[in-house]
């Protein structure tokens, strides 16, 4: 019924380049740690082992294995997965801070693993940035100098990447701690900083490694809410690395869960909730709201044969939190329609099938 | 406790036995064959015996002296090094210490180098030392010591300029670059673990002896501290900083410049602070290969047991290691300061520096010309009364308490040193040979056990194999003592954070003191003994091993403490049961340091009556039939030192394994 693959996003109404050409597409992407590591991509057999296999037969680590995906123009993609999963070191792979073993990694229609170090550097310099769990920030420059430092790489000039910091600087709401030095902020503030100085370049892509962890709850929340808004007010395309599902769902346009190296599922939320692809997903979805994430086309049934269907309308998309009072309230089931066509309908047991947490939809 | 099973050591029939129970096996067996063998085969030699090899050396030596300025090697490397080691050394001496050929003081005097410590400390540092700067150097005037210092801080100067040229860079090399650090590291380990001592005598051959070979010597002791804290501090800037450099596009050339370098700033700076001290410890005893300078002064008046010039001197270093420690160490943190004091402060400071020097221009420009601020006034009149007090101080002591000391002197010396000496000395060669090596290997394991092979077919092959025994002797006992100190004042500071803040700061202070003052109260004490080298030789290593001690006391997790308390342990059970045995790996390390640290005392007192081993060198370096031999004796130490470093190392790897 659904695929385990999606390949564009379908929801939010994020910002879409019309013609569709994905920002990044990576097919095949291996990253083997080990001797002798590029014969293991190569080796059918070899390719076969689970990990701990392939670690007794070759001494190798298969960090990334056969990845395949794309990220779409101003989509947030997240990759998700538990620590030693692999996701680091893939989105490390991206902008080859670790080289990949094998694969294609195509950037704008350009595939990056042929790009020679001046064209990598030019790349990281203008197309790409990131954002570190543990921030990177230099503890001997002030806050503006740490934001104006990729500017300051390309050879900017003083007062050009003084002025351009400061509006970043605004922009990530860090006005009037400009001239702070970075031990002196929170971590929340410091991550701040991480944030604008990878905005400061005006990169296409901008890379997360799981940048909140590191950070209190309460901060990590405004700080996810800081990137959802800058997301809408820039509209850059984000690869997003967390371990934490609820950021993802929060987040991510797309998500792909990763295991042991290997790319478990890719869609959206309410995909990865409503039709997991193994066990290994239904459990790790099993405590999530499903109300909050699942929409009426998860749940809603063929209209049986005396069923009314005079009822209220609702589009398919509709989350089931949001349709839960009008399904309640409505004494006819509620119809699904979408462009005029009728899907299905929900009723009051559907609902309170999702909402009083028992199995539902597919 | 230590059930380690003996695995690999080489006699057979020993296995699965508790290495304690070996070890005494071995020293029964050694008291047995002891007194049926005694005073065979001991390979004694009196002072003034020469072996070939010593004559050997002397002919290489004599050879050298006569191809000098033939020999290409000589003639266009060793010649050159000294010929612009000894321009550099002349020309900072003849700018703040010695006469230079049209004028009968130095370019700069006093009230100019007064002038620019105290500025060069303000820029650096902060008034504070500033002020002691100034203080310490006037002091050393005072002392009527003033070109002895000066000397000294020449030869400082140079030696550490010379150092850092070469440490930095390789520092930095080895800091990047895993290759490199792996091929550095043993010699940095074998560097440091050597005696100040034992540069001295092989570079005498190559750079004859005066301030060039003191500085190049120097050189080369200050510079393995630079080199290890530089790759340590590039090894230890975050990974994420420098991954987030990449990540914007930086260039190697830039995440050099502007991330590693910027970032191990402060901690390279703590590495000119070990390498300062270094040199100031070695600059002190390079008194023997006739560097000028306080060392001098002091090596004079302690061989002529002139008890209060040799304090007198000593004091100056005292007070000049104070104030390039202080110095050098509010460097490295003044940066971090003046970032917390706030902008307000940061605005003067540009102008404040531009009058400073403006000051210290005139101050230098004044010492330049006028005699009064030339010379240092007076007759070193307060150095005279800390001499003739310390004389008087002395006097007393010898009258009043020899009773005491001499009673403390003989107990140890009859109870514990010469038995034991006599045990080294007097027993065959062979029989002390195989207790080392069966030691070494049932302690360390087989590859210690063919370390000390090695070292003691060379020691043999040193033809000073006595008194390389006799030094062993005094090492071991004075280690000993340092242990039962160590193990003391270690648990005690382990358990109890107060004493820990109390005695920390002696401690630390403690340790940047050149050895060789240490020699000087205890010499007034004692008089010229052996025992004068092992109690000053304790004095020196005791804050080490009770540093290690105390840190591996408290590393001890307070839940184990806290469960054997619950359990019902009373104060001794805990420490013996629980605490020692859990920071046995710190006991072994403290052994291994205090072993090092004795050792390069010991021979020191050779300066002072100790006899043996450091009474070789310091003959060979003055009279020239006995150089051989005191080449011959400085490879003992080295030996020593490598078999005791190693035995012990590897000890320690295989407690704490």
């Amino acid at each position: 019924m659904t695929p385990t693959q999606t390949e564009m996003p379908q929801r939010r109404g994020t910002p879409q380049d019309s013609d569709g050409t994905p920002v990044i597409s990576v097919r095949r992407l291996w990253k083997v740690f080990g001797p002798k590591a590029d014969q293991v991509p190569e080796s059918e057999e070899l390719r076969g082992l689970t990990r701990r296999e392939l670690m007794d037969r070759t001494g190798c680590t298969a960090a990334v294995r056969d990845v395949n995906f794309d990220v779409a123009p101003g989509e947030v993609f997240v990759v998700m997965g538990l620590s030693g999963s692999g996701k680091s070191t893939l989105v490390r792979c991206l902008t080859r801070l670790i080289e990949p073993t094998s694969g294609e990694l195509v950037f704008e229609g350009e595939d990056i693993r042929d790009a020679d170090p001046g064209r990598l550097r030019d790349l990281r310099r203008r197309k790409f940035s990131m954002v570190f769990q543990h921030f990177g920030l230099l503890p001997h420059r002030r806050v503006v100098d740490n934001v104006a430092f990729g500017l300051e790489i390309r050879g900017m000039g003083k007062a050009e990447r003084a002025k351009r910091a400061m509006e970043v600087v605004e922009l990530v709401g860090l006005a009037g701690y400009e001239n702070s030095y970075p031990d002196q902020l929170s971590g929340g503030m410091q991550q701040r900083v991480g944030l604008a100085r990878a905005l400061a370049g005006d990169p296409d892509v901008l890379f997360f490694d799981e940048p909140f962890s590191a950070l209190d709850p309460m901060i990590r929340r405004d700080m996810q809410n800081e990137v959802i808004r800058l997301h809408h007010e820039v509209g850059k395309t984000m690869v997003f690395i967390t371990h934490d599902l609820s950021e993802a769902l929060k987040l991510g346009d797309r998500i792909l869960i990763m295991r042991d190296g290997k790319m478990v599922q890719c869609g959206t939320g309410d995909e990865l909730v409503g039709a997991p692809a193994d066990d290994y997903v239904r459990e790790f979805v099993k405590d999530v709201p499903r109300g909050d994430v699942l929409t009426l086309r998860w749940i809603m049934r063929p209209p049986a044969d005396g069923d009314a269907l005079d009822g209220p309308e609702l589009g398919p998309d509709v989350v089931v939190k949001e349709a839960t009072r009008a399904v309640l309230a409505a004494d006819k089931p509620v119809k699904v329609v979408e462009d005029g066509k009728l899907l299905g309908i929900v009723g009051d047991e559907e609902i309170l099938a999702v909402v009083a947490g028992q199995e539902g939809g597919a | 406790m230590a059930v380690a099973l003996e695995k690999t050591a080489p006699l057979a029939g020993v296995r699965q036995v508790r290495r304690r129970t070996v070890v005494a096996a071995i020293l029964v067996a050694w008291l047995v064959l002891f007194v049926i063998f005694r005073g065979r085969q001991t390979l004694a030699l009196a002072a003034a015996d020469l072996t070939d090899l010593h004559r050997w050396f002397n002919d290489v030596n004599d050879s050298i002296g006569a191809n000098r300025n033939s020999n290409p090697l000589f003639l266009y490397f060793f010649n050159e090094i000294r010929l612009v080691i000894d321009t550099l050394v002349t020309f900072v001496q003849e700018l703040i210490s010695q006469p230079s050929a049209d004028r009968p003081v130095p370019q700069v005097g006093w009230l100019g180098v007064v002038g620019i410590a105290g500025y060069v400390s303000w820029a650096v540092g902060n008034w504070r030392v500033a002020l002691l700067a100034v203080a310490g150097f006037t002091f050393m005037g005072l002392q009527g010591l003033w070109q002895e210092s000066m000397d000294t801080l020449a030869l400082i100067l140079c030696a550490v300029f010379v150092a850092l040229l070469f440490a930095i860079p390789i520092g930095v090399w080895a800091g990047l670059s895993d290759r490199v650090n792996r091929i550095v590291t043993p010699f940095l380990d074998f560097m440091q673990t050597m005696p100040t001592f034992v540069y001295l005598a092989p570079l005498t051959l190559f750079f004859l002896i005066g301030g060039a070979s003191a500085t190049i010597a120097t050189a080369i002791y200050a510079a393995p501290p630079a080199i290890r804290i530089t790759a340590h501090a590039i090894r230890s800037v975050p990974g994420t900083t420098v991954e987030a450099a990449d990540s914007l596009g930086a260039t190697r050339r830039q995440a050099l410049l502007k991330v590693l370098l910027p970032m191990s700033k402060r901690t390279v700076v703590m590495g000119i602070n070990q390498s300062i001290m270094a040199a100031l410890a070695m600059v002190t005893i390079a008194a023997l290969i006739d560097a000028p300078g306080l060392g001098k002064t002091v090596v004079q008046a302690l061989q002529s047991l002139d008890v209060g010039t040799a304090f007198n001197a000593g004091l100056a270093i005292v007070v000049m290691a104070i104030v390039l420690d202080r110095v050098t160490t509010a460097a490295s943190t003044r940066e971090e300061a003046a970032r917390r004091s706030g902008g307000r402060f940061l605005s003067w400071r540009r102008p404040l520096l531009a009058a400073g020097g403006v000051v210290t221009v005139v101050l230098v420009y004044m010492s330049h010309t006028y005699v009064w601020a030339a010379e240092f006034p007076g007759e070193g009149g307060i150095g005279t009364s800390i001499a003739s007090a310390a004389d008087t101080a002395t006097t007393w002591a010898q009258d009043n308490l020899s009773g005491l000391t001499n009673a403390f002197r003989d107990g140890i010396t009859n109870g514990l040193l010469n038995p034991f000496q006599s045990l080294l000395t007097d027993s065959p060669w062979w029989l002390v040979a195989a207790v080392l090596i069966t030691l070494g290997a049932v302690l360390g394991g087989w590859r210690a056990g063919v370390t000390a092979a090695v070292c003691v077919g060379l020691l043999v092959g040193t033809g000073v194999w006595s008194d390389a025994m006799t030094t062993m002797a005094s090492t071991l006992v004075a280690t000993v003592l340092v242990m039962v100190l160590g193990v003391a004042m270690g648990v005690w500071m382990g358990r109890s954070l107060l004493v820990d803040r109390v005695l920390r700061p002696t401690l630390d202070a403690a340790q940047v003191m050149p050895p060789f003052v240490y020699l000087v109260p205890f010499l007034a004490l004692f008089g010229a003994t052996r025992f004068t080298a092992i109690v000053a030789a304790i004095v020196y290593a005791a804050p080490v091993a009770i540093k290690i001690i105390a840190d591996g006391v408290r590393a001890v997790p307070e839940t184990t403490v806290e469960a054997a308390t619950s359990a019902g342990c009373n104060t001794w059970q805990t420490i013996t049961k629980v605490q020692l045995p859990m920071a046995r790996s710190a006991l072994t390390l403290a052994t291994n340091q205090g072993l090092i640290y004795v050792l390069s005392m010991v021979v020191v007192g050779g300066l002072v009556g100790a006899g043996a081993l450091g009474y070789d060198v310091v003959a060979g370096f003055s009279q020239g039939q006995l150089y051989g031999k005191g080449l011959a004796a400085g490879l003992a130490i080295v030996l020593l030192g490598v078999m005791f470093d190693r035995i012990t190392q590897a000890a320690a790897r295989r407690t704490s394994a």
